[in-house]
């Protein structure tokens, strides 16, 4: 299988030869931050032209399809004109707060989403706690969710943040109970530790039933998280027309409404990276021929499969399911999911020191 | 449906030959062209129905006439994210200043489809002592759309005639909406 | 009727009584009035108050009551007047039928009658600075007293009302909507789940509703005003623009009020022609009121399947009457065309249809665990509740009142048809949503039996009774009520028997079954959520031009 560390290192050399060391650090720098904010926003367009499909298709719909070849320049349409809206500027709210709140949004994105590893060698940042750092840096987001309903100055947006601090607090510790039952069975934190260790088998068929239930829980807690699917209360637009970016106009809404498929893309890259073996071929222990064929197909390539896979589950998920009310979401978490999550990290824990697992 | 075959546009080809007449610079020209396209084709529209069209709008979006096809599916019920504001239903005097407001808070630029006879004329209701006889008395129109209610195919139209009215205006050159001006907030700290 | 003469003679021995027309007329003078409707509801059961009509009469102003006893369905209208134009006070039964609260709001509004003890007396339609009571016959129209204004309209939040103490003296007191320290958030007038330009003031406590303050007449378009210096036959359209959902059967209710009062009899066909439009509508607008239920409640994917189909009842609209909505079909003596070649072959296809998909809705919904926990045991409307509010349709029926006009008073052919009245006892959201699903299987049960008879009684035939071209009414009153797609929908004309040619109405008043229904929105939403709010709201599902008229 091709490893990219061979391209960085290359290159690694060729600029260390060509400048000084830390010109080279700095360029490469540079050259990182700027292919992380390209691919950031394809990213994020081609998720969000992606729901628009799969949610047409889901109801019965066509979906975009008159701009450009079967709809395929409506995104950069849409794109073009956010960015050349007004942004209204309110006269009664806390500016500051108001013009920070969708930048601390999508920061938190963008660092987690810097974490994902993207193939063989292909990652941005590979700590030995990566996981650790990806949980750490996700709940910035809920800090902007938070100012943008507060500095809003109205009471509608005020709701929809209380709301979305309840809910994305909360359904946190499941996501991290989840994840830790995983870093348990991996026994490592290093986001290419846990890769490489479902190389002949992905942890979601290797951990028996912990690591499914785990799955499940993550599911869940990650829609929640994300607030999306029956768990969108924060925006919920029938109730709050627009939740906590109810008074943001212009590209400042874009940003929030970017960031959100990109945690989408964020939380399905996750889901792919624990318990779907991240860019790590599908590999049946004993069917070597079938291995060898499965490994021709690029890192990337699984990786993103898997996490557009991931995606069309949530995808379906919300496109189906009714919302949830708030009492009965926070019972959900507090009385089923955080329980159930902790027992289940135990008897993971008993399953990965008995070594009853695949 | 293509360009050509709309008989009717002679105004507006009347005022790109106009707009056009003078030269256009082709940077400006292009980047122009540019912007009128991604608005053209990115019209989010705002959820204000009062009445009967407002049944014909979710016709509109459902299954069998989908405005997603447009890209206009991602109604937006915050005025401030809306492109354009499609009033379906008669607008009262109880109304009218709530239309009004929802129109000032939306970001620029913001367009107006008067959608079914009520909001164009009063239609039906013309008589009555609390209906206001069309919406352009109290915010600027872009197309008025006649029918009661208006059939979603008519709606399309309108749509249409949106976007190709949209295509002629010019963003880097010269201020084209100058209703701006005359319907400026009073007082903003009130 | 001459029995029920003699036991509100004994209560009440100055009323007077006229029973020449459908119903017993009692008139009463406003001093006796209050203690009157005591003793009817308490000694002769009559617990229902349909209608509440303002009427001024030229010289003196008055308000007619239709009274129903949902035990016996019988119907008896009270009239009382007074002759005092500049200050007209009547006593408010406000305190004896709940629905009256709103209904007395209307009159004032529209009439300047102010209803003593009643507990706020608001304006409910117009603005607050409105000049003059529009239907009130001296009603001066110019524009310069009502121009448009274009300020924000100021929040009322004082109520006031007229108390009468012991010895008669009237004082005004005023009371407060909400107190000067609440959390109160605006759910509306332009909301997405206010189905419409309602406007909700409600009152939180975090997450809790603690009250709702309706403001309505957002879409208060003047029809009733209208009507007045219109013809009989100009007034139909109207009937579909206020429930545009129950277009086929407000028109219907019209249509039938006119013709009981000409005395005109309908070709059997025509009848069964409208009743079948009339099932259809109430298919489409249940299908409707399926799909704006689940989007309330966030299942979008719902809402397009409901949609889908109604296009199939929309196809058979569109082929027969030319259009998709606003049909303008019924008509005074029959229906304006005859049916599309294809109708019925249409109509067992859309019912084939819907029936089949009616599996998946309940799959895709229904059987939900979250829909479920967010509709079973909330906005629970107990029987009592139910009919002291007079809330009627599925809403009424999932509270267990047997409400449907289809089986109390049969009008048009519906004696002739086997059908079930759907009744549930829950009174919660998820009953009154399951009403309407059952309801709809009712519906395809009336068409597939209509189609049958309309192919055993002939394809073809007349579909219009003989009609004289200049439309009379002799001198009278008549009311007509029907069973529409949310509740009962009545007509109300009296008539001053002018001989004019082009007669018009002297009054024509509507009951529109949705003004009943908001009644109960404070009733319901109190200590629920917010969330809630949506999904009573939804389930109880009303059109908002119906309500404002």
């Amino acid at each position: 299988m091709f490893d990219f560390a061979s391209v960085a290192n290359w290159l690694d050399e060729w600029l260390n030869g060509l400048m000084p060391s830390w010109l080279a650090t700095t360029t490469e720098c540079i050259l990182v931050a700027l292919f992380l904010l390209i691919a950031y926003s394809v990213i994020a367009m081609i998720y969000i032209m992606y729901e628009r499909w799969v949610c047409g298709w889901i109801q019965c719909r066509r979906g975009p399809l008159r701009v450009g070849p079967a709809g395929t320049l409506q995104i950069f349409a849409d794109v073009v004109k956010i960015l050349s809206k007004e942004i209204i500027t309110l006269w009664s709210n806390d500016k500051f707060l108001f013009f920070l709140a969708p930048f601390l949004v999508v920061l938190a994105s963008v660092m987690t989403f810097a974490c994902l590893p993207w193939g063989k060698g292909l990652q941005f940042i590979d700590f030995n706690i990566g996981v650790f750092f990806i949980i750490a840096v996700s709940s910035i987001g809920v800090l902007g969710i938070l100012l943008a309903g507060w500095s809003s100055n109205s009471k509608y947006t005020l709701i929809g943040a209380m709301r979305s601090g309840a809910q994305m607090i909360s359904y946190e510790l499941s996501v991290g109970i989840s994840i830790l039952t995983i870093v348990c069975l991996a026994g490592t934190m290093s986001i290419t530790g846990i890769v490489e260790a479902q190389e002949d088998c992905w942890f979601l068929f290797k951990g028996h039933l912990p690591a499914l239930l785990a799955f499940i829980i993550y599911i869940i807690a990650a829609n929640a998280e994300n607030n999306r699917g029956p768990f969108d209360l924060p925006e919920a637009e029938h109730e709050l027309t627009a939740g906590y970016h109810t008074e943001y106009s212009g590209i400042h809404y874009g940003l929030f409404y970017l960031a959100e498929y990109l945690n989408l893309f964020v939380v399905s890259g996750i889901a792919s990276l624990l318990f779907l073996g991240g860019w790590m071929p599908l590999h049946i222990p004993g069917l070597d021929g079938f291995n060898a064929v499965m490994d021709y197909i690029p890192s990337t390539l699984w990786f993103l499969g898997k996490a557009f896979f991931m995606t069309f589950i949530f995808m379906w998920i919300r496109w189906s399911f009714p919302r949830v009310r708030i009492d009965q979401m926070l019972a959900l978490e507090w009385r089923y999911l955080m329980p159930i999550g902790l027992v289940n990290l135990v008897v993971m824990a008993i399953v990965v020191t008995q070594g009853w697992h695949l | 449906m293509k360009h050509e075959d709309f008989k009717d546009n002679g105004y507006i080809e009347d005022l790109v030959a106009q707009l056009n007449g003078a030269g256009v610079n082709v940077i400006v020209g292009k980047a122009d062209q540019l912007m009128n396209w991604s608005r053209a084709n990115s019209l989010w529209p705002f959820c204000f129905g009062t009445s009967c069209c407002a049944i014909e709008f979710m016709c509109l979006g459902a299954a069998r006439y989908d405005m997603a096809r447009f890209g206009a599916e991602v109604a937006r019920n915050s005025p401030r994210q809306a492109d354009y504001i499609m009033c379906q239903g008669t607008i009262t005097y109880r109304m009218a200043p709530v239309l009004k407001r929802l129109y000032e808070q939306m970001a620029e630029p913001k367009y107006v489809i008067a959608c079914g006879a009520c909001t164009v004329s009063g239609g039906p209701f013309k008589n009555s002592y609390c209906v206001v006889k069309g919406i352009d008395e109290i915010i600027p129109v872009d197309v008025y759309l006649p029918g009661c209610p208006p059939r979603p195919e008519a709606m399309f139209y309108a749509l249409m005639q949106l976007q190709r009215k949209i295509k002629v205006t010019k963003f880097f050159g010269g201020a084209n909406r100058k209703e701006k001006l005359t319907y400026a907030p009073e007082n903003k700290a009130e | 009727m001459a029995e029920l003469k003699e036991l509100i003679g004994k209560l009440c021995p100055t009323a007077q009584f006229d029973d020449s027309g459908e119903f017993l007329l009692v008139t009463v003078e406003d001093a006796h009035w209050h203690q009157l409707a005591c003793s009817l509801k308490t000694e002769l059961h009559f617990d229902q108050l349909m209608a509440l009509v303002g009427m001024d009469w030229g010289t003196t102003l008055g308000v007619v009551y239709y009274l129903t006893n949902t035990v016996t369905g019988d119907i008896i209208h009270v009239k009382v007047e007074t002759d005092d134009r500049e200050n007209p006070r009547i006593h408010s039964v406000s305190d004896i039928w709940a629905v009256a609260n709103y209904q007395e709001r209307e009159a004032y509004d529209f009439f300047g009658i102010i209803f003593i003890n009643h507990p706020d007396m608001r304006r409910f339609f117009l603005r607050n600075d409105w000049v003059g009571h529009p239907l009130r016959k001296d009603y001066d129209a110019s524009p310069e007293k009502n121009p448009i204004r274009l300020d924000d309209e100021t929040n009322e939040d004082y109520t006031c009302s007229y108390r009468e103490d012991e010895n008669g003296k009237v004082t005004k007191v005023d009371g407060k909507v909400f107190e000067d320290d609440e959390y109160v958030i605006n759910v509306g007038p332009q909301h997405p789940s206010t189905h419409g330009v309602m406007r909700y003031r409600v009152s939180l406590d975090g997450e809790m509703v603690k009250k709702v303050d309706v403001v309505s007449g957002y879409i208060h378009r003047g029809i009733e005003k209208m009507c007045e210096s219109l013809t009989y036959p100009q007034t139909l359209l109207y009937t579909e623009r206020m429930d545009y959902m129950a277009a086929h059967i407000n028109r219907h209710c019209l249509c039938l009020c006119i013709e009981k009062a000409l005395g005109i009899e309908v070709p059997r066909r025509a009848e069964l022609i409208r009743l079948m439009m009339d099932e259809l509508m109430r298919l489409s607008s249940h299908l409707l009121s399926y799909g704006c239920l689940t989007m309330d409640q966030g299942a979008t994917t719902a809402f397009f399947y409901g949609f889908r189909d109604r296009e199939l009842i929309y196809d058979i609209f569109d082929r027969t009457c030319g259009a998709r909505m606003s049909m303008s079909y019924a008509t005074i003596g029959g229906v304006v065309a005859d049916i599309h070649p294809d109708f019925i072959k249409d109509v067992r296809h859309a019912c084939d249809v819907i029936e089949k998909n009616m599996k998946e809705y309940h799959q895709l919904f229904t059987g939900n665990v979250i829909a479920r926990n967010r509709m079973v045991g909330v906005g629970v409307l107990s029987k009592e509740q139910a009919i002291d509010y007079a809330i009627t349709g599925p809403s009424g029926r999932a509270s267990g009142c047997h409400c449907d006009v289809r089986k109390t008073h049969p009008y048009s052919l519906y004696n002739e048809f086997d059908f079930d009245e759907v009744v549930r006892t829950e009174g919660d959201s998820m009953a009154r949503y399951m009403v309407r699903m059952d309801e709809m299987v009712q519906s395809i049960k009336i068409l597939r039996q209509a189609c049958d008879k309309l192919e055993q009684e002939g394809i073809e035939g007349e579909y219009i009774a003989k009609v004289p071209k200049m439309i009379k009414l002799p001198a009278g009153h008549w009311y007509q009520q029907v069973e529409a797609s949310r509740g009962t929908f009545g007509v109300y004309i009296e008539s001053d028997g002018d001989p004019k040619p082009f007669q018009k109405p002297t009054r024509m008043h509507f009951q529109s079954p949705c003004f009943n229904l908001i009644g109960v929105v404070d009733l319901t939403c109190r200590d629920n959520m917010i969330a809630d709010l949506i999904t009573i709201t939804a389930s109880i599902d009303f059109v908002i031009p119906d309500i404002d008229r």
